[in-house]
């Protein structure tokens, strides 16, 4: 025996739900259903239930959450067995509640394949719809305008879509008509309408200038018909004003790049050789000599005396006064600095300025650099893994460091770290030998040697964190106090 | 006598097309229900239409001028070049975005431009074309600027300030290649615009003390472009310089595009069919690099030469050189071997992460995933299947390598 179960609209949530539901309730299993709409000729849907049946004791019916939307989208289908496949998934989920998960199932899997078509049709329909403008004869400025457009979805979709196009084309009045109903704005209020609609047959100006504009932005070098076709379905062409250059642009695609390759080079237009000859005497200046410590950080810039600059974004030169007492060498710009043009502006570098801070130094009053100028690392997903300079490029860059002491001449350099000290020093050294002593240096200057400050960011263990960060900031103290003596 | 905005249109948007970036994505959700303006973004992109080269058509693609004082050898626009130039005014620009909305033809603009004698005059008028946009005409579709080489920093973060996204191109995968192919571009400079940007998206992004509210700053983030197949750049190389993009400069995508003849084309360069297919298994590299996990190395080491093979996609060819860690037990291995099977998405392996809590998975379950099972089940152990020794045949490549088909000449 069948039960018969009409329904009033081809897509419509609630009107199925509450028939299912009564159907639910009266134990009717999903075979004994028979679902179509328009067939109803009169009478309250409830009149159509069959009464016979023993209710279960209070039925509670309750589906996962993933099942209401699912079905709102799957009953805009246009396979009559939408309502048939819903129900029998309501049916199931009574006593499978874990049903939806298993994504192999085979309602399942034909339920999201449903679901999947009515989301590729909605997003089609946002796609290929194309508005045309309705001429009104004295329009008056700040008038609303207005435009209609024809669309044929595959599916019953004009009521869940009209909502993105209220968003989007809010300004002006439009109606969106197709053989499975319209949807009309005017501003105020978005109206549904279920009848089929009949095409209109106008025109508007401004499809010549996008029948243009799509010529003109293929490029017949690249063919890919297929491509094309598998996202812009010939199904839709009908309704696309551009879509009727399609095979004209693919026939001549192929005489058009082979008249691109037997063109002869041409002679470059005049302004070319004017534009050519301005270059030409730029690079003819001579270089320029380092005459001061600007003009050394602007050779700097174009440095490449070892690989790194092809990697960095930038050289980082050193930053401070020239008349500097102090001078402080890290071992390289980090992540935040290579960013920035700017020595010890990251993480380390607020280390670095906590200390300085704390031992009373004035940032602003020292020169601070680093033993290699531009950035080591490695690429890690979104982030660069800092990578220690190797010998070569510490022997590279040293030549920079020489000439900021030389142009600074401060009284005293401070080496953060083992690189710096090595490069200072131009030999390997242990920096636990050195730390925390000062050591005579070049003309009369003097040489201090700490930790660099990065190293106390990578101890993990907090009490160590907290006692080499004092030891640190004690020698940065040590170093004010020298620095005075000096 | 002054060509018709038509004709101008045809010829600025044809010296705009060798721009691979279309998209429309990625920015923040949007619409005018409360504006009653003009124009939403609603998360995903929207292609509007698709060219005949496959191409999606999401945005208005195209030039305020093609005049520009670069030289560059692969450039449709390079000074040297015969093609015909024109310039919009910005008003023109504003007219064309907001029609061509209106009629649901596009998402909104993709605007570029030569390099004429000042950098700041053509950056200051597309900073005016978003600002009228948004400010007069309330539009709130998608605008992608092209950031101008040496233009001020005050004009590019005004520009970042109504744009969704800013680009700009590194062009060539080597400093060595750019100086070649685009003397009068500074390989360094464009590193620094892209570091530059980087770090005022994050200032941006970091909320003031004041209020917890972030400050708008081109939402889509920051994109750029490497043509492939006009210098000998390996695909090694090429991948190894995305990868460092995308670790320095958070950039959203890094677009490859195949170098393809262009009118009155420079006799420096390759008359060379476009490679397509080279393109296409950067991109799947790329994927692979962002999505599944691999390393640059594990993608190219493959070949001696650091070429990609072009017969087979990448993470197959990575499968068939890396046979011992495979057959993979389907309902057994964890999601980040899952990612590293042949024919497997990153959707499907949630699904069958999701799927094989429940059931201890088949063929044909699999198969009700959308899964090959042609292509996968040399690789997989799934319920009451083995691939036995179907992995180790030598004849495996054979089964995936494409049929030979006749080619074209040229």
């Amino acid at each position: 025996m069948t039960v018969a179960a009409c329904l009033d609209t081809a897509a419509n949530y609630d009107e199925w739900r509450n028939i299912a539901k009564a159907m639910l309730v009266d134990n009717v299993p999903p075979k004994e259903v028979d679902w179509n709409y328009q067939a109803r000729d009169s009478g309250s849907l409830l009149d159509t239930l069959p009464t016979t049946r023993s209710h279960s004791a209070v039925k509670v019916i309750t589906v996962p959450k993933e099942f209401v939307p699912l079905a709102e989208k799957v009953i805009c289908h246009s396979n009559p067995q939408r309502f048939d496949l819903l129900y029998r998934l309501l049916w199931r989920l009574q006593s499978e509640k874990k049903l939806l998960e298993i994504l192999s199932d085979e309602d399942v899997v034909l339920a999201h394949k449903m679901e999947k078509s009515v989301r590729r049709d909605s997003h089609k329909m946002k796609a290929f719809v194309r508005f045309k403008e309705i001429p009104e004869p004295d329009q008056l400025s700040g008038a609303r305008r207005k435009f209609w457009a024809w669309f044929e979805p595959d599916h019953f979709i004009v009521e869940r879509v009209a909502p993105f196009f209220q968003r989007r084309f809010t300004d002006m009045d439009w109606i969106i008509a197709t053989p499975k109903g319209s949807a009309v704005w005017d501003g105020t209020a978005l109206t549904m309408s279920r009848d089929p609609a009949v095409k209109l047959d106008t025109d508007d100006a401004t499809d010549d200038l996008w029948r243009t504009y799509f010529a003109n932005i293929f490029n017949p070098a690249r063919l890919k018909i297929k491509a094309m076709q598998a996202e812009m379905p010939k199904k839709y062409w009908k309704n696309l004003p551009e879509a009727d250059l399609i095979p004209d642009l693919i026939n001549t695609a192929e005489a058009r790049v082979q008249a691109m390759r037997e063109r002869q080079a041409t002679m470059p237009p005049v302004f070319h050789e004017r534009l050519q000859a301005v270059v030409k005497t730029e690079k003819d200046k001579p270089p320029e000599a380092a005459g001061s410590l600007a003009d050394l950080k602007h050779q700097a810039e174009q440095c490449t005396r070892c690989d790194l600059y092809k990697n960095a974004t930038q050289t980082v030169f050193g930053d401070g006064p020239e008349n500097a007492d102090i001078m402080f060498v890290g071992e390289q710009p980090g992540d935040q600095e290579d960013l920035a043009g700017l020595p010890f502006v990251g993480p380390a570098g607020k280390v670095f300025d906590m200390a300085l801070d704390l031992a009373g130094i004035d940032r602003t009053k020292v020169y601070v650099t680093n033993a290699v100028k531009h950035f080591k690392y490695i690429p890690r997903g979104k982030r660069r893994i800092h990578q220690k300079p190797n010998m070569g490029e510490v022997r590279a860059c040293r030549w920079w460091l020489k000439k900021e002491i030389e142009f600074i001449k401060p009284k005293l350099i401070v080496a953060l770290g083992a690189t710096a000290l090595t490069s200072l020093t131009e030999k390997q050294q242990r920096l636990s030998d050195f730390r925390g002593k000062e050591f005579p240096f070049g003309a009369g200057q003097k040489l201090f040697v700490t930790v660099h400050p990065s190293y106390l960011l990578r101890i993990p263990e907090e009490d160590m964190k907290h006692v080499e960060t004092e030891k640190f900031i004690n020698d940065i103290r040590l170093v004010k106090k020298l620095a005075i003596a000096s | 006598m002054k060509k018709t905005l038509q004709e101008r249109l045809a010829i600025l948007s044809d010296a705009a097309k060798y721009d691979a970036s279309c998209a429309s994505s990625g920015t923040t959700k949007r619409d005018s229900s409360r504006s009653g303006g003009l124009g939403s973004t609603e998360g995903s992109g929207i292609c509007h239409a698709y060219a005949p080269d496959g191409r999606c058509i999401s945005l208005l693609k195209i030039l305020l001028t093609n005049f520009c004082i670069y030289d560059c050898a692969y450039c449709i626009n390079r000074s040297s070049s015969n093609v015909e130039r024109a310039r919009f005014s910005v008003e023109e620009v504003i007219w064309l975005t907001l029609e061509f909305y209106r009629r649901n033809y596009i998402e909104g603009l993709f605007l570029s431009s030569g390099i004429i004698r000042s950098s700041d005059h053509t950056m200051e008028e597309m900073v005016r074309i978003a600002k009228e946009l948004r400010t007069t005409h309330n539009f709130r579709g998608y605008i992608h600027l092209k950031s101008i080489p040496e233009a001020s920093q005050h004009l590019i973060e005004e520009a970042g300030l109504y744009a969704d996204r800013l680009s700009i191109n590194i062009e060539l995968p080597t400093d060595s290649g750019l100086a070649k192919f685009a003397p009068e571009k500074k390989p360094g400079n464009i590193r620094k615009s892209m570091g530059d940007l980087r770090l005022q998206i994050e200032a941006a992004n970091d909320p003031t003390l004041q209020t917890k509210r972030r400050k708008k700053f081109i939402p889509g983030g920051q994109s750029t472009q490497m043509i492939v197949g006009a210098d000998a750049a390996s695909d090694s190389t090429i991948l190894q310089t995305s990868s460092r993009l995308y670790g320095s400069y958070s950039l959203r995508r890094v677009y490859y595009s195949a170098f393809s003849p262009i009118p009155d084309s420079s006799k420096n360069l390759p008359l060379i069919k476009p490679p397509l297919v080279r393109e296409h298994r950067l991109y799947q590299a790329d994927w692979l690099y962002r999505f599944y996990g691999f390393g640059i190395e594990e993608i190219t080491s493959a070949r001696p030469d650091g070429m990609l093979d072009l017969d087979l996609d990448p993470k197959l060819a990575w499968a068939l050189a890396h046979r011992g860690k495979f057959p993979v037990n389907i309902n057994r291995a964890e999601r980040e071997m899952l990612l590293r099977i042949p024919g497997l998405g990153t959707k499907t392996v949630k699904a069958i992460l999701v799927a094989r809590k429940h059931r201890s998975l088949r063929l044909d379950d699999l198969g009700r995933l959308g899964v090959s099972i042609k292509k996968i089940k040399a690789f997989i152990v799934a319920e009451g299947w083995s691939p036995h020794s179907l992995i180790d045949s030598a004849d495996l490549r054979a089964v995936f390598s494409p049929k030979p088909e006749q080619l074209t000449l040229l």
